[in-house]
């Protein structure tokens, strides 16, 4: 019956976590909201979020970063969304849901998705006050409240879960144990060689495991807190506080209470097209549901599956039947920084097959592959390095055209071989999460003309969901544009074949110290000798500066053929504006100024009439000099004790602060000494592109570090570093690098990741964009800049200390140097000629430019568009 | 006297009108900064912008950016293209063929060159 709303049909959801919503864009995609009403009932104070991702809220993500719900796709379907709403009753009869608020939704489809919900082994004292689990972004908030208090803290259960649950309890500073029944640490994906090699790596993280034993009894004290645990081997362990991550159970009890068919272990019964075996009316999909196969699918990418089975039922479709007939469980997962990767048979279950293992145990290394009697290459296990799996997963099923044993050698041993994708035959899964083949990514290539990985991603899907396959993709993508004829020039420019970071390379193994040098040597065939372009000179000119002490290059950006290559604002030490004036910006280290320097600022705005704006980066902007004013601007600024704020150059502009522990009753550490410090030992560094910093002293986060290119949060231990942030037309909040470092750990932590970043990057590439770019992402600059593992920190250290040590003011140097000055001119045969084009009316109260009318050129060509 | 006599003797001279028998002296050739240029006031108010690339080859144009009205093309950075001498404004990036004053980025724009000689 659907009295309420006449004739159209209505679909009713129940539950909207990660498959839910996948579930609702299947129908959006298949039509269907446009034909039904679309109610869905939601349980959590918040519409769907990334659950998989849950353990990166303790990274700095926010709970809207994991939202994986667009209110705009929402609304544009019509869907009728009530979160905080769950339903309470089914009457199957009457085909009706009666939310908790009371509402009645009349439906002719109804859709289970409730997904799953911990399960709290029937220990004495498990609800007791500090137990905790650990499935919701509300579990999170609690936990998080709870550690604030609490010294120690244990996690039940070593599997995939309680692994990142602990690290999380880490994470809060707590001091962490592991309990898990089973002999080994996830004894679901790996046999007892990867789970010995695993536990040797967490054991090293500072995390204390206890293997082979079971939770008997919470201890509590007087109060009802938890004080411990009583262990099955006798023994004890004090905790303040426990989470419970002993694996999930399907939530149907909804199902149960309106008589749908469940298993014996739970879940709803549904067929192979996620109908309930019961009521022909009713879907179960996810984690709630038991599949025809018999199996509870605890894994996003079958849920996603079974989401799409069940829409295209319902849109009963001819053209596409699905059916969900089971899944493949492969997973990789990055848990407390040690990769960990199963695929299809990990254990070795078929009879006769044979293992191809290797381990290295003092590297943490543990790989095994399941080979069948033919070479069938059957599944396998990756522990500390699972970069081959999107390639061995997708051979998983077919003989691989190597030896399987060449597969787990680590590089550069002997026999290994490096297994490059474009082995793999076109039906080979890449993106199991989206179920996409290898056929569909190249005809992407070959077909919808996409020429990038972002391009692929949106025509494909692939590489959207768990993204464990985007490293592959990006081989598939290179390998596919260069068979078919497409030159991919990575080239700088038409100058130079080599890409910025080969010619730092160069420049810095070869001392290189001029451009001429450069471009005569390793310029492109035509373009030796010659004159260079406007893209290369100012991207060597910022190679030779960044390395100007090391290579033995003037460190003044305007002596000899330095200052041909500068854009034009280096040049002049200024920001060029609109009609040819220049704006003035003095450095103000973490924006704390006294009464007499915005007294001084003040006066020279006044006597040479400058337009004066703060700045976003706590600075003032004076606008409106003419070039022949700015070095007397500079002088009297210099006298004054200000510098250049390089608001001018790629390179670092400022590091903002919020006032700190000093002032602010909830500062924890002492945020203008280090944002003064820092911007004092960066001032003047260039870079591929502009940098900009902050300091906040607490978490209240006011200075915004996290969308700088490198912020700084206090922590009550010290300070949280944190990387690759923007603001601008590409908003990304920073990813965490590292946490709790004292003053020392923190600003060596700095030097080597801005001169890995000066290194690596391209021109005009902010380090967001970098970040994102560089094969390995934020977890290989980590390895890098932290474990060193590319042995360069003591060069890139050295390499700022040199630069820290050679820095001289810009400003000063300029106006002490006749020969410099006599650039500042407005014309060379008149300089006491002001640029007569140059001019300025008022508005409230100050100046703006009055623009010269357009014409285009001196002598318009006929016909030539009026702009 | 240590400096170069034939960067001290020599001065950088416009052609006013084409064709046209008068040159204007504006500046001292050692005042080109090879790769770097620098704006002249002609007496009628026309501002030229005059470079010098690195085979010492001398160049004048018109200093106004048409795109932006701003007097600024001397302030650009230089390069070749293709064997074109250019200058890229310093405002919008659209580069100029130095020779023929046509706009490499838009072909329907160009702007006026001058006779330009060392003497």
């Amino acid at each position: 019956m659907t009295a309420t709303e006449g004739a159209t049909p209505t679909i009713v959801l129940v539950g909207h976590g990660m498959v839910g919503q996948r579930f609702l864009e299947a129908i959006a995609e298949r039509g269907l909201t446009a034909t039904h009403r679309v109610v869905v009932l939601c349980e959590e104070p918040r519409p769907a979020y990334d659950r998989v991702a849950l353990t990166s809220y303790f990274s700095g993500r926010t709970a809207e970063d994991l939202s994986m719900t667009d209110m705009a796709f929402i609304e544009t379907h019509g869907i009728e969304l009530y979160v905080g709403d769950p339903a309470e009753t089914v009457d199957r009869e009457a085909k009706e849901v009666v939310a908790r608020s009371g509402r009645v939704f009349a439906y002719d489809t109804l859709v289970l998705a409730t997904g799953s919900f911990p399960f709290v082994p029937p220990v004495p004292n498990k609800d007791a006050e500090g137990c905790f689990v650990y499935r919701t972004i509300d579990d999170l908030l609690a936990i998080e409240k709870y550690a604030a208090t609490a010294t120690t803290g244990a996690v039940v259960g070593g599997g995939l879960l309680g692994l990142e649950a602990a690290g999380a309890l880490k994470g809060l500073g707590l001091t962490s144990h592991i309990v898990e029944f089973a002999p080994r640490l996830m004894p679901v994906q790996v046999d007892a060689g990867g789970g010995a090699a695993l536990l040797r790596t967490i054991e090293d993280m500072g995390l204390t495991v206890h293997t082979g034993v079971g939770t008997q009894e919470i201890v509590v004290d007087e109060s009802g807190a938890v004080t411990g645990m009583r262990l099955s081997d006798g023994s004890e362990l004090a905790t303040d506080l426990v989470v419970f991550s002993a694996g999930v159970r399907p939530r149907d009890q909804l199902a149960r209470d309106c008589g749908l068919t469940v298993g014996e272990r739970g879940g709803i019964a549904v067929d192979e097209q996620c109908r309930t075996v019961t009521d022909p009316h009713v879907f179960a999909v996810g984690e709630c549901a038991l599949a025809a196969d018999g199996r509870v699918y605890g894994l996003v990418a079958p849920g996603y599956e079974q989401a799409e089975t069940a829409a295209a039922a319902i849109a009963a479709d001819e053209s596409e039947q699905l059916s969900f007939t089971g899944a493949d469980l492969s997973t990789k997962l990055k848990l407390l920084g040690v990769d960990v990767a199963s695929f299809g048979d990990a254990h070795g279950a078929a009879e006769d097959c044979l293992d191809v293992v290797y381990s290295d145990s003092r590297a943490g290394l543990y790989k095994k592959l399941v080979i069948g009697r033919d070479g069938t290459l059957l599944g396998g296990i990756l522990v500390g390095d699972a970069d081959a799996y999107g390639t061995l997963r997708a051979f998983t099923g077919s003989v691989p055209p190597v030896a399987p044993e060449s597969l787990v050698l680590p590089a550069g041993a002997g026999e290994s071989v490096q297994l490059g994708p474009s082995a793999l035959p076109d039906e080979a899964i890449v993106c199991s999460c989206h179920n996409v083949s290898k056929g569909t990514i190249r005809a992407a290539v070959t077909e919808h003309s996409c020429t990038t990985v972002p391009e692929v991603k949106k025509c494909t899907k692939a590489g959207t969901g768990c993204g464990s396959c985007v490293k592959v993709l990006g081989q598939l993508v290179t390998a596919e544009l260069e068979a078919s004829g497409v030159e991919v020039d990575k080239g700088l420019c038409g100058c130079f074949a080599q890409t910025r970071e080969e010619l730092y390379e160069i420049v810095l193994a070869l001392r290189i110290n001029t451009y001429q040098d450069l471009l005569d040597r390793y310029g492109r065939d035509g373009a030796r000798g010659g004159d260079g372009c406007d893209v290369c000179k100012p991207a060597i000119g910022s190679i030779i500066a960044s390395l100007a002490p090391t290579i033995g290059a003037s460190g003044y950006v305007l002596d000899g053929e330095q200052a041909a290559l500068q854009e034009t604002n280096d040049h002049f030490l200024a920001n060029l504006q609109k009609n040819g004036s220049y704006s003035v910006v003095p450095r103000i280290p973490g924006g704390e100024i006294t009464p007499e320097g915005l007294i001084v600022i003040g006066e020279i705005a006044r006597d040479f009439g400058l337009y004066t704006k703060i700045t976003g980066g706590q600075r003032i902007d004076m606008f409106g000099a003419r070039v022949e004013q700015l070095p007397l601007i500079w002088t009297r600024l210099v006298d004054a004790g200000f510098e250049s704020g390089h608001a001018y150059g790629k390179s670092l502009r400022t590091v903002k602060s919020c006032v700190g522990q000093t002032w602010c009753r909830y500062g924890v550490q002492d945020s203008v000494r280090m944002a003064i410090d820092l911007e004092l030992r960066y001032r003047g560094l260039r870079s591929p592109h502009k940098l900009k910093s902050a300091v906040s002293g607490c978490a209240r986060e006011c200075a915004e570090a996290q969308s700088k290119d490198f912020g700084v949060i206090a922590t009550a231990n010290g300070w949280n570093l944190y990387v690759g942030g923007n603001g601008g037309a590409t908003p990304r909040h920073a990813d965490l690098l590292a946490q709790d470092l004292t003053d020392a750990e923190l600003i060596r932590l700095i030097d080597r990741f801005l001169m890995f970043y000066i290194r690596t990057a391209d021109r005009l590439e902010r380090t967001s964009t970098w970040l994102e770019r560089i094969p390995g992402g934020l977890d290989h600059v980590r390895d890098v800049v932290v474990e060193d593992s590319l042995g360069i920190c003591e060069e890139l250290e050295s390499l700022m200390t040199a630069h820290v040590a050679h820095y001289a003011d810009e400003w000063a140097t300029t106006i002490n140097d006749p020969e410099k000055l006599a650039r500042f001119v407005s014309f060379v045969n008149a300089p006491d000629t002001p640029d007569p084009v140059v001019g300025f009316v008022p508005e409230r109260e100050q100046i703006k430019p009055d623009l010269p009318l357009l014409t285009i050129g001196h002598r318009p060509l006929e016909g030539s568009a009026q702009r | 006297m240590t400096l170069a006599p034939e960067t001290t003797d020599l001065k950088v001279q416009l052609q006013l009108e084409e064709g046209g028998p008068d040159w204007f002296t504006v500046c001292d050739l050692s005042r080109l900064v090879p790769g770097r240029g620098v704006a002249a006031l002609l007496p009628d108010g026309r501002q030229v912008a005059l470079f010098r690339d690195r085979s010492g080859s001398l160049y004048a144009v018109d200093n106004r950016d048409p795109f932006s009205g701003a007097a600024v093309l001397s302030r650009g950075l230089t390069g070749t293209d293709r064997g074109r001498p250019f200058v890229a404004s310093p405002l919008l990036k659209q580069r100029f063929d130095l020779v023929s004053g046509e706009c490499l980025d838009d072909a329907t724009v160009r702007i006026a060159t001058y006779e330009v000689r060392a003497a």
